[in-house]
Protein backbone atom coordinates (compact mmCIF):
# COMPACT_ATOMS: atom_id res chain seq x y z
CA UNK A 1 0.00 0.00 0.00
CA UNK A 2 2.41 2.62 1.29
CA UNK A 3 6.11 1.98 1.41
CA UNK A 4 9.00 4.19 2.48
CA UNK A 5 12.48 3.12 1.46
CA UNK A 6 15.45 4.98 2.96
CA UNK A 7 13.23 8.03 2.94
CA UNK A 8 14.56 11.24 4.42
CA UNK A 9 13.08 14.67 4.76
CA UNK A 10 15.08 17.81 5.32
CA UNK A 11 13.79 21.29 5.78
CA UNK A 12 15.94 24.38 5.79
CA UNK A 13 19.13 22.35 5.75
CA UNK A 14 18.38 20.21 8.81
CA UNK A 15 17.10 16.68 8.44
CA UNK A 16 13.86 15.91 10.26
CA UNK A 17 13.66 12.28 9.20
CA UNK A 18 16.60 10.08 8.23
CA UNK A 19 16.63 6.71 6.50
CA UNK A 20 13.06 5.79 7.29
CA UNK A 21 11.92 2.36 6.16
CA UNK A 22 8.28 1.47 6.53
CA UNK A 23 5.89 -0.86 4.81
CA UNK A 24 2.16 -0.59 5.44
CA UNK A 25 0.72 -3.95 4.32
CA UNK A 26 -2.97 -4.16 3.39
CA UNK A 27 -5.09 -4.67 6.48
CA UNK A 28 -2.34 -3.73 8.94
CA UNK A 29 -2.86 -1.49 11.97
CA UNK A 30 0.00 0.79 13.03
CA UNK A 31 0.49 3.33 15.74
CA UNK A 32 3.16 5.97 15.38
CA UNK A 33 4.50 7.45 18.61
CA UNK A 34 7.32 9.69 19.65
CA UNK A 35 7.85 12.90 21.54
CA UNK A 36 6.27 15.98 20.09
CA UNK A 37 8.48 17.55 17.46
CA UNK A 38 9.98 14.19 16.56
CA UNK A 39 8.53 14.31 13.06
CA UNK A 40 5.34 12.25 13.37
CA UNK A 41 3.31 14.71 11.35
CA UNK A 42 6.08 15.02 8.75
CA UNK A 43 6.13 11.24 8.34
CA UNK A 44 2.36 11.15 7.87
CA UNK A 45 2.54 13.98 5.34
CA UNK A 46 5.02 11.94 3.34
CA UNK A 47 2.48 9.11 3.35
CA UNK A 48 -0.22 11.16 1.66
CA UNK A 49 2.14 13.12 -0.55
CA UNK A 50 1.66 16.51 1.00
CA UNK A 51 5.46 16.39 1.21
CA UNK A 52 7.92 14.61 -1.02
CA UNK A 53 11.01 12.93 0.45
CA UNK A 54 14.28 14.80 -0.03
CA UNK A 55 16.09 11.44 -0.25
CA UNK A 56 15.02 7.86 -0.72
CA UNK A 57 11.63 6.81 -2.04
CA UNK A 58 7.98 6.84 -1.05
CA UNK A 59 5.84 4.37 -2.95
CA UNK A 60 2.08 4.91 -2.88
CA UNK A 61 -0.01 2.03 -4.28
CA UNK A 62 3.05 0.85 -6.15
CA UNK A 63 3.97 4.19 -7.68
CA UNK A 64 6.86 6.45 -6.78
CA UNK A 65 5.36 9.59 -5.27
CA UNK A 66 7.98 11.72 -6.91
CA UNK A 67 7.05 10.66 -10.43
CA UNK A 68 3.28 10.87 -10.01
CA UNK A 69 1.35 13.43 -12.04
CA UNK A 70 -0.89 15.85 -10.14
CA UNK A 71 -4.00 14.01 -11.27
CA UNK A 72 -2.54 10.69 -10.10
CA UNK A 73 -1.84 12.27 -6.72
CA UNK A 74 -5.47 13.40 -6.57
CA UNK A 75 -6.66 9.90 -7.51
CA UNK A 76 -4.40 8.30 -4.88
CA UNK A 77 -5.69 10.68 -2.20
CA UNK A 78 -9.23 9.46 -2.83
CA UNK A 79 -7.98 6.04 -1.66
CA UNK A 80 -6.39 7.51 1.47
CA UNK A 81 -8.54 9.03 4.20
CA UNK A 82 -6.69 11.60 6.29
CA UNK A 83 -7.58 13.11 9.66
CA UNK A 84 -5.38 16.16 10.20
CA UNK A 85 -4.23 17.45 13.53
CA UNK A 86 -5.63 20.88 12.68
CA UNK A 87 -8.77 19.87 10.88
CA UNK A 88 -9.57 22.36 8.17
CA UNK A 89 -12.96 22.68 6.55
CA UNK A 90 -14.69 24.90 4.05
CA UNK A 91 -16.20 27.31 6.53
CA UNK A 92 -19.04 28.46 4.29
CA UNK A 93 -20.42 24.95 3.82
CA UNK A 94 -22.38 22.94 6.39
CA UNK A 95 -20.86 20.05 8.33
CA UNK A 96 -22.79 17.55 6.19
CA UNK A 97 -21.55 19.17 2.98
CA UNK A 98 -17.99 19.21 4.28
CA UNK A 99 -18.15 15.54 5.15
CA UNK A 100 -19.47 14.68 1.69
CA UNK A 101 -16.88 16.91 -0.01
CA UNK A 102 -14.63 13.97 -1.05
CA UNK A 103 -17.65 12.40 -2.82
CA UNK A 104 -18.27 15.71 -4.52
CA UNK A 105 -14.76 16.28 -5.83
CA UNK A 106 -14.53 12.73 -7.14
CA UNK A 107 -17.80 13.12 -9.03
CA UNK A 108 -19.87 10.63 -7.00
CA UNK A 109 -23.60 11.02 -6.72
CA UNK A 110 -24.23 12.49 -3.30
CA UNK A 111 -27.94 11.67 -3.27
CA UNK A 112 -27.11 8.00 -3.80
CA UNK A 113 -24.83 8.09 -0.76
CA UNK A 114 -27.28 10.05 1.40
CA UNK A 115 -27.97 6.98 3.57
CA UNK A 116 -24.26 6.41 4.18
CA UNK A 117 -23.79 10.04 5.10
CA UNK A 118 -26.63 10.02 7.65
CA UNK A 119 -25.36 6.80 9.17
CA UNK A 120 -21.85 8.19 9.39
CA UNK A 121 -23.07 11.44 10.96
CA UNK A 122 -24.96 9.44 13.56
CA UNK A 123 -21.91 7.26 14.23
CA UNK A 124 -19.64 10.21 14.99
CA UNK A 125 -22.43 11.83 17.01
CA UNK A 126 -22.94 14.81 14.73
CA UNK A 127 -26.43 14.03 13.40
CA UNK A 128 -27.86 17.02 15.21
CA UNK A 129 -25.03 19.27 13.99
CA UNK A 130 -25.31 18.33 10.30
CA UNK A 131 -26.43 21.79 9.27
CA UNK A 132 -24.08 23.73 11.52
CA UNK A 133 -21.10 25.56 10.02
CA UNK A 134 -17.62 24.31 10.95
CA UNK A 135 -16.67 27.45 12.95
CA UNK A 136 -19.61 26.68 15.26
CA UNK A 137 -18.20 23.27 16.21
CA UNK A 138 -16.17 22.49 19.30
CA UNK A 139 -12.67 21.03 18.96
CA UNK A 140 -13.96 17.51 19.58
CA UNK A 141 -16.77 17.91 17.10
CA UNK A 142 -14.33 19.13 14.47
CA UNK A 143 -12.16 16.07 15.00
CA UNK A 144 -15.14 13.74 14.63
CA UNK A 145 -16.27 15.58 11.51
CA UNK A 146 -12.75 15.24 10.11
CA UNK A 147 -12.81 11.49 10.76
CA UNK A 148 -16.19 11.19 9.06
CA UNK A 149 -14.84 13.10 6.04
CA UNK A 150 -11.76 10.83 5.99
CA UNK A 151 -13.75 7.59 5.84
CA UNK A 152 -16.75 8.55 3.67
CA UNK A 153 -15.00 7.41 0.49
CA UNK A 154 -14.37 4.04 2.12
CA UNK A 155 -10.65 4.48 1.53
CA UNK A 156 -8.13 1.66 1.54
CA UNK A 157 -5.82 3.48 3.92
CA UNK A 158 -6.74 5.69 6.87
CA UNK A 159 -4.13 8.04 8.27
CA UNK A 160 -4.92 9.97 11.42
CA UNK A 161 -2.77 12.56 13.16
CA UNK A 162 -3.63 12.74 16.89
CA UNK A 163 -7.29 11.97 16.21
CA UNK A 164 -8.14 11.84 19.90
CA UNK A 165 -6.23 14.95 20.88
CA UNK A 166 -9.27 17.08 21.60
CA UNK A 167 -11.91 14.60 22.66
CA UNK A 168 -12.84 12.89 25.90
CA UNK A 169 -12.00 9.28 26.70
CA UNK A 170 -15.44 8.04 25.90
CA UNK A 171 -15.46 9.60 22.43
CA UNK A 172 -11.87 8.47 21.89
CA UNK A 173 -12.99 4.92 22.54
CA UNK A 174 -15.80 5.29 20.03
CA UNK A 175 -13.40 6.65 17.41
CA UNK A 176 -11.01 3.83 18.08
CA UNK A 177 -13.81 1.26 17.75
CA UNK A 178 -14.71 2.80 14.38
CA UNK A 179 -11.10 2.59 13.23
CA UNK A 180 -10.80 -0.99 14.49
CA UNK A 181 -13.99 -1.90 12.69
CA UNK A 182 -12.69 -0.33 9.48
CA UNK A 183 -9.46 -2.29 9.95
CA UNK A 184 -11.44 -5.53 10.29
CA UNK A 185 -13.06 -4.69 6.96
CA UNK A 186 -9.57 -4.79 5.49
CA UNK A 187 -8.54 -1.14 5.67
CA UNK A 188 -4.98 -0.22 6.50
CA UNK A 189 -4.76 2.12 9.48
CA UNK A 190 -1.93 4.40 10.62
CA UNK A 191 -2.47 6.57 13.69
CA UNK A 192 0.00 9.04 15.14
CA UNK A 193 -0.62 9.50 18.85
CA UNK A 194 1.16 10.02 22.11
CA UNK A 195 -1.79 8.62 24.06
CA UNK A 196 -0.44 5.32 25.42
CA UNK A 197 -3.80 4.41 26.93
CA UNK A 198 -5.33 4.54 23.51
CA UNK A 199 -2.66 2.20 22.20
CA UNK A 200 -3.21 -0.27 25.04
CA UNK A 201 -6.91 -0.12 24.51
CA UNK A 202 -6.46 -0.81 20.81
CA UNK A 203 -4.13 -3.71 21.41
CA UNK A 204 -6.89 -5.47 23.28
CA UNK A 205 -9.07 -5.30 20.18
CA UNK A 206 -6.72 -5.64 17.26
CA UNK A 207 -3.22 -6.76 16.40
CA UNK A 208 -1.51 -3.40 16.26
CA UNK A 209 2.11 -2.64 15.66
CA UNK A 210 3.70 0.32 17.35
CA UNK A 211 6.34 2.41 15.57
CA UNK A 212 8.41 4.96 17.42
CA UNK A 213 10.23 7.96 16.03
CA UNK A 214 13.41 8.55 17.93
CA UNK A 215 16.17 10.93 16.93
CA UNK A 216 14.98 11.16 13.34
CA UNK A 217 14.88 7.38 12.96
CA UNK A 218 11.90 5.06 12.90
CA UNK A 219 12.00 2.01 15.19
CA UNK A 220 9.64 -0.78 15.97
CA UNK A 221 8.65 -0.35 19.60
CA UNK A 222 9.05 -3.26 21.97
CA UNK A 223 6.32 -5.31 23.56
CA UNK A 224 6.35 -3.20 26.68
CA UNK A 225 3.31 -1.26 25.65
CA UNK B 1 -11.06 26.08 -30.42
CA UNK B 2 -12.73 22.74 -29.91
CA UNK B 3 -11.99 22.88 -26.22
CA UNK B 4 -13.33 26.39 -26.13
CA UNK B 5 -16.58 25.24 -27.69
CA UNK B 6 -16.87 22.35 -25.29
CA UNK B 7 -16.89 24.72 -22.31
CA UNK B 8 -19.98 26.54 -23.49
CA UNK B 9 -22.47 23.90 -22.30
CA UNK B 10 -20.53 23.66 -19.05
CA UNK B 11 -20.84 27.41 -18.58
CA UNK B 12 -24.51 27.46 -19.36
CA UNK B 13 -25.63 24.41 -17.42
CA UNK B 14 -23.26 25.25 -14.61
CA UNK B 15 -21.49 22.98 -12.20
CA UNK B 16 -23.23 24.13 -9.07
CA UNK B 17 -21.15 21.93 -6.79
CA UNK B 18 -17.78 23.04 -8.08
CA UNK B 19 -19.06 26.59 -7.85
CA UNK B 20 -20.23 26.25 -4.27
CA UNK B 21 -16.91 25.02 -2.92
CA UNK B 22 -15.47 28.50 -3.39
CA UNK B 23 -17.18 31.04 -1.12
CA UNK B 24 -18.93 33.95 -2.83
CA UNK B 25 -16.66 36.96 -3.19
CA UNK B 26 -19.17 39.74 -2.55
CA UNK B 27 -18.79 43.16 -4.07
CA UNK B 28 -15.44 42.54 -5.80
CA UNK B 29 -17.30 40.33 -8.30
CA UNK B 30 -18.99 43.49 -9.51
CA UNK B 31 -15.63 45.11 -10.26
CA UNK B 32 -14.69 42.41 -12.77
CA UNK B 33 -17.99 42.84 -14.60
CA UNK B 34 -17.64 46.60 -14.54
CA UNK B 35 -14.12 46.52 -16.00
CA UNK B 36 -15.23 44.09 -18.69
CA UNK B 37 -18.16 46.39 -19.51
CA UNK B 38 -15.88 49.44 -19.77
CA UNK B 39 -13.45 47.57 -22.01
CA UNK B 40 -16.28 46.35 -24.25
CA UNK B 41 -17.65 49.90 -24.50
CA UNK B 42 -14.23 51.17 -25.64
CA UNK B 43 -13.91 48.24 -28.02
CA UNK B 44 -17.21 49.14 -29.72
CA UNK B 45 -15.94 52.62 -30.54
CA UNK B 46 -12.53 51.44 -31.63
CA UNK B 47 -14.20 48.89 -33.86
CA UNK B 48 -16.39 51.61 -35.36
CA UNK B 49 -13.30 53.68 -36.01
CA UNK B 50 -11.46 50.78 -37.62
CA UNK B 51 -14.40 49.94 -39.87
CA UNK B 52 -15.02 53.56 -40.85
CA UNK B 53 -11.34 54.14 -41.64
CA UNK B 54 -11.27 50.95 -43.65
CA UNK B 55 -14.36 52.00 -45.58
CA UNK B 56 -12.86 55.41 -46.25
CA UNK B 57 -9.56 54.01 -47.48
CA UNK B 58 -11.32 51.53 -49.75
CA UNK B 59 -13.66 54.17 -51.18
CA UNK B 60 -10.95 56.67 -51.81
CA UNK B 61 -8.61 54.26 -53.46
CA UNK B 62 -11.36 52.58 -55.52
CA UNK B 63 -13.36 55.62 -56.67
CA UNK B 64 -10.54 58.05 -57.18
CA UNK B 65 -8.41 55.50 -58.92
CA UNK B 66 -10.92 55.28 -61.73
CA UNK B 67 -11.59 58.96 -62.27
CA UNK B 68 -9.45 61.74 -63.66
CA UNK B 69 -9.99 65.29 -64.81
CA UNK B 70 -8.73 67.27 -67.79
CA UNK B 71 -8.62 70.99 -67.20
CA UNK B 72 -8.59 73.21 -70.30
CA UNK B 73 -7.60 76.82 -69.87
CA UNK B 74 -7.36 78.31 -73.32
CA UNK B 75 -7.69 81.89 -74.57
CA UNK B 76 -11.24 83.11 -75.33
CA UNK B 77 -12.43 81.64 -78.64
CA UNK B 78 -10.15 78.60 -78.55
CA UNK B 79 -11.83 77.02 -75.55
CA UNK B 80 -14.53 75.21 -77.49
CA UNK B 81 -12.16 73.99 -80.20
CA UNK B 82 -9.63 72.73 -77.66
CA UNK B 83 -12.39 70.99 -75.68
CA UNK B 84 -13.50 69.19 -78.82
CA UNK B 85 -9.88 68.21 -79.54
CA UNK B 86 -9.42 66.89 -76.00
CA UNK B 87 -12.59 64.82 -76.18
CA UNK B 88 -11.48 63.42 -79.52
CA UNK B 89 -8.10 62.43 -78.11
CA UNK B 90 -9.66 60.87 -75.02
CA UNK B 91 -12.21 58.85 -77.00
CA UNK B 92 -9.47 57.35 -79.13
CA UNK B 93 -7.23 56.52 -76.21
CA UNK B 94 -7.31 52.89 -75.03
CA UNK B 95 -8.06 52.55 -71.31
CA UNK B 96 -10.56 55.42 -71.16
CA UNK B 97 -14.11 54.25 -70.66
CA UNK B 98 -15.79 57.61 -71.11
CA UNK B 99 -15.03 61.32 -71.23
CA UNK B 100 -17.54 64.11 -70.83
CA UNK B 101 -17.19 67.87 -70.66
CA UNK B 102 -19.03 69.40 -67.72
CA UNK B 103 -21.82 71.79 -68.65
CA UNK B 104 -21.85 75.41 -67.48
CA UNK B 105 -24.55 74.57 -64.95
CA UNK B 106 -22.44 71.75 -63.47
CA UNK B 107 -19.36 73.95 -63.28
CA UNK B 108 -21.37 76.67 -61.57
CA UNK B 109 -22.60 74.13 -59.03
CA UNK B 110 -19.03 73.05 -58.30
CA UNK B 111 -17.91 76.61 -57.69
CA UNK B 112 -21.00 77.65 -55.78
CA UNK B 113 -19.72 76.68 -52.32
CA UNK B 114 -16.77 79.02 -52.80
CA UNK B 115 -18.13 81.96 -54.78
CA UNK B 116 -21.86 81.97 -54.07
CA UNK B 117 -24.78 81.35 -56.45
CA UNK B 118 -24.58 84.63 -58.36
CA UNK B 119 -21.32 83.92 -60.10
CA UNK B 120 -21.16 85.49 -63.58
CA UNK B 121 -19.52 82.49 -65.15
CA UNK B 122 -19.51 84.01 -68.65
CA UNK B 123 -17.51 87.02 -67.54
CA UNK B 124 -14.71 85.01 -65.96
CA UNK B 125 -12.01 82.96 -67.66
CA UNK B 126 -13.09 79.71 -66.04
CA UNK B 127 -11.27 76.63 -67.33
CA UNK B 128 -13.44 73.90 -68.82
CA UNK B 129 -13.42 70.60 -66.95
CA UNK B 130 -13.66 67.21 -68.62
CA UNK B 131 -14.62 64.28 -66.41
CA UNK B 132 -12.76 61.11 -67.38
CA UNK B 133 -13.73 57.60 -66.24
CA UNK B 134 -10.85 55.24 -66.67
CA UNK B 135 -11.19 51.63 -67.67
CA UNK B 136 -9.39 48.71 -66.15
CA UNK B 137 -6.49 48.72 -66.97
CA UNK B 138 -6.25 52.47 -67.22
CA UNK B 139 -4.62 54.53 -69.95
CA UNK B 140 -0.91 55.12 -70.53
CA UNK B 141 -0.79 58.45 -68.69
CA UNK B 142 2.55 59.67 -70.08
CA UNK B 143 1.53 58.96 -73.69
CA UNK B 144 -1.84 60.60 -73.12
CA UNK B 145 -0.22 63.76 -71.72
CA UNK B 146 2.02 64.04 -74.80
CA UNK B 147 -0.90 63.64 -77.20
CA UNK B 148 -2.96 66.18 -75.25
CA UNK B 149 -0.10 68.68 -75.34
CA UNK B 150 0.14 68.30 -79.11
CA UNK B 151 -3.60 68.60 -79.81
CA UNK B 152 -4.69 71.06 -77.08
CA UNK B 153 -1.87 73.08 -75.48
CA UNK B 154 -4.17 74.43 -72.75
CA UNK B 155 -5.21 70.98 -71.42
CA UNK B 156 -3.85 69.50 -68.22
CA UNK B 157 -4.51 65.87 -67.33
CA UNK B 158 -4.93 65.30 -63.58
CA UNK B 159 -5.41 61.74 -62.29
CA UNK B 160 -5.69 62.91 -58.62
CA UNK B 161 -2.70 60.79 -57.55
CA UNK B 162 -1.08 63.74 -55.87
CA UNK B 163 -3.74 64.28 -53.24
CA UNK B 164 -5.23 60.79 -53.24
CA UNK B 165 -2.17 58.86 -52.05
CA UNK B 166 -1.63 60.68 -48.72
CA UNK B 167 -5.36 60.50 -47.90
CA UNK B 168 -5.49 56.77 -48.50
CA UNK B 169 -2.29 56.35 -46.50
CA UNK B 170 -3.77 58.32 -43.61
CA UNK B 171 -6.97 56.30 -43.60
CA UNK B 172 -5.02 53.05 -43.69
CA UNK B 173 -2.80 54.23 -40.85
CA UNK B 174 -5.90 55.14 -38.84
CA UNK B 175 -7.30 51.66 -39.38
CA UNK B 176 -4.01 50.11 -38.29
CA UNK B 177 -4.05 52.21 -35.11
CA UNK B 178 -7.62 51.14 -34.36
CA UNK B 179 -6.72 47.48 -34.79
CA UNK B 180 -3.74 48.01 -32.50
CA UNK B 181 -6.05 49.64 -29.94
CA UNK B 182 -8.38 46.62 -30.07
CA UNK B 183 -5.40 44.33 -29.47
CA UNK B 184 -4.38 46.48 -26.49
CA UNK B 185 -7.92 46.43 -25.09
CA UNK B 186 -7.90 42.62 -25.36
CA UNK B 187 -4.54 42.35 -23.60
CA UNK B 188 -5.60 44.83 -20.89
CA UNK B 189 -8.74 42.74 -20.31
CA UNK B 190 -6.61 39.61 -19.98
CA UNK B 191 -4.29 41.37 -17.53
CA UNK B 192 -7.17 42.68 -15.45
CA UNK B 193 -8.91 39.28 -15.27
CA UNK B 194 -5.59 37.64 -14.36
CA UNK B 195 -5.11 40.06 -11.47
CA UNK B 196 -8.68 39.57 -10.24
CA UNK B 197 -8.35 35.78 -10.51
CA UNK B 198 -4.98 35.85 -8.70
CA UNK B 199 -6.52 37.86 -5.87
CA UNK B 200 -9.42 35.42 -5.64
CA UNK B 201 -7.08 32.41 -5.66
CA UNK B 202 -4.95 33.95 -2.92
CA UNK B 203 -8.01 34.77 -0.82
CA UNK B 204 -9.14 31.16 -1.11
CA UNK B 205 -5.81 29.46 -0.41
CA UNK B 206 -7.27 27.44 2.49
CA UNK B 207 -10.21 26.27 0.42
CA UNK B 208 -7.85 25.17 -2.33
CA UNK B 209 -5.57 23.23 0.01
CA UNK B 210 -8.53 21.47 1.66
CA UNK B 211 -9.92 20.51 -1.76
CA UNK B 212 -6.54 19.27 -2.87
CA UNK B 213 -6.15 17.09 0.24
CA UNK B 214 -9.52 15.41 -0.16
CA UNK B 215 -8.52 14.39 -3.68
CA UNK B 216 -9.79 17.17 -5.95
CA UNK B 217 -7.99 17.41 -9.28
CA UNK B 218 -6.57 20.70 -10.51
CA UNK B 219 -9.25 20.77 -13.20
CA UNK B 220 -12.03 20.57 -10.61
CA UNK B 221 -10.60 23.39 -8.52
CA UNK B 222 -9.81 25.56 -11.52
CA UNK B 223 -13.32 25.11 -12.89
CA UNK B 224 -14.92 26.81 -9.91
CA UNK B 225 -12.84 29.93 -10.54
CA UNK B 226 -12.87 29.81 -14.33
CA UNK B 227 -16.64 29.58 -14.59
CA UNK B 228 -17.08 32.50 -12.24
CA UNK B 229 -14.74 34.87 -14.03
CA UNK B 230 -15.86 33.83 -17.51
CA UNK B 231 -19.49 34.54 -16.66
CA UNK B 232 -18.65 37.87 -15.02
CA UNK B 233 -16.63 38.98 -18.03
CA UNK B 234 -19.35 37.78 -20.41
CA UNK B 235 -22.15 39.62 -18.62
CA UNK B 236 -20.07 42.79 -18.24
CA UNK B 237 -18.97 42.75 -21.88
CA UNK B 238 -22.54 42.18 -23.07
CA UNK B 239 -23.71 45.23 -21.16
CA UNK B 240 -20.77 47.36 -22.33
CA UNK B 241 -21.31 46.30 -25.95
CA UNK B 242 -25.02 47.07 -25.79
CA UNK B 243 -24.45 50.55 -24.36
CA UNK B 244 -21.64 51.21 -26.85
CA UNK B 245 -23.76 50.13 -29.83
CA UNK B 246 -26.67 52.31 -28.74
CA UNK B 247 -24.26 55.23 -28.38
CA UNK B 248 -22.91 54.66 -31.89
CA UNK B 249 -26.48 54.41 -33.20
CA UNK B 250 -27.31 57.75 -31.62
CA UNK B 251 -24.28 59.54 -33.10
CA UNK B 252 -25.60 62.49 -35.11
CA UNK B 253 -25.22 62.02 -38.86
CA UNK B 254 -24.17 64.81 -41.20
CA UNK B 255 -26.08 63.25 -44.04
CA UNK B 256 -24.80 62.69 -47.55
CA UNK B 257 -21.89 65.05 -47.47
CA UNK B 258 -20.64 63.12 -44.45
CA UNK B 259 -17.24 64.23 -43.36
CA UNK B 260 -14.90 61.68 -41.91
CA UNK B 261 -15.98 62.03 -38.27
CA UNK B 262 -19.70 61.76 -38.88
CA UNK B 263 -19.01 58.68 -40.99
CA UNK B 264 -17.96 56.97 -37.74
CA UNK B 265 -20.35 54.11 -37.17
CA UNK B 266 -21.49 50.79 -38.50
CA UNK B 267 -23.08 50.14 -41.86
CA UNK B 268 -25.07 47.09 -42.89
CA UNK B 269 -23.43 43.83 -41.82
CA UNK B 270 -20.88 45.83 -39.83
CA UNK B 271 -23.48 45.90 -37.08
CA UNK B 272 -22.80 42.21 -36.44
CA UNK B 273 -19.08 42.75 -35.85
CA UNK B 274 -19.35 44.23 -32.31
CA UNK B 275 -21.46 41.22 -31.31
CA UNK B 276 -18.18 39.29 -31.27
CA UNK B 277 -16.83 41.44 -28.42
CA UNK B 278 -18.67 39.67 -25.58
CA UNK B 279 -17.73 36.11 -26.65
CA UNK B 280 -14.15 37.32 -27.15
CA UNK B 281 -14.10 38.84 -23.65
CA UNK B 282 -15.48 35.59 -22.23
CA UNK B 283 -12.83 33.58 -24.08
CA UNK B 284 -10.09 35.89 -22.82
CA UNK B 285 -11.41 35.59 -19.24
CA UNK B 286 -11.65 31.81 -19.56
CA UNK B 287 -8.08 31.55 -20.76
CA UNK B 288 -6.65 34.08 -18.27
CA UNK B 289 -8.35 32.55 -15.22
CA UNK B 290 -7.44 29.05 -16.28
CA UNK B 291 -3.79 29.99 -16.73
CA UNK B 292 -3.72 31.81 -13.37
CA UNK B 293 -5.44 28.92 -11.55
CA UNK B 294 -3.15 26.26 -12.95
CA UNK B 295 -0.08 28.35 -12.22
CA UNK B 296 -1.19 28.76 -8.60
CA UNK B 297 -2.12 25.09 -8.21
CA UNK B 298 1.22 23.89 -9.54
CA UNK B 299 2.79 25.56 -6.51
CA UNK B 300 0.82 23.30 -4.13
CA UNK B 301 1.16 19.60 -3.41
Amino acid sequence: MIELAHAAFAYGGSEILTDVNLRLAPGSFHFLTGPSGSGKTTLLRLCFMELLPTAGHVMIFGQDARSMTRDRVAAARRRIGVVHQDCQFLDHLSVAENISLPLDVSGRDIEAERGNLDELLAWVGLASRAHALPPQLSGGERQRAALARAVIMSPEVIIADEPTGNIDWDMAQRLLRLLVELNRMGKTVLIATHDLNLIRSAKAQVQARVLRLHRRHLQLAGADL
Amino acid sequence: MKRLLSIIPMLLSGDGKADRVVPPSGHTAWLTSFSAAAMAFLAVFTLALALAAGRLADRWSAELARTATVRISAPEGQQAAQTRAVLRVLRTTPGIRSARALTDAEQRKLLEPWFGPDLPLDALPIPRLVEVIEGNPGPDVAGLRMRLAAEAPGAVFDDHTRWRAPLVRAAQRLRLLAVLAIALITLATAAMITLAAKASLAANATVISVLRLVGATDAYIARAFVRRFTLRALVGALLGTAVGMVAVLLLPSAGREASFLSGLGFQGVDWFVPLAIAPLAAAVAWWATRAAAHRTLRGLT
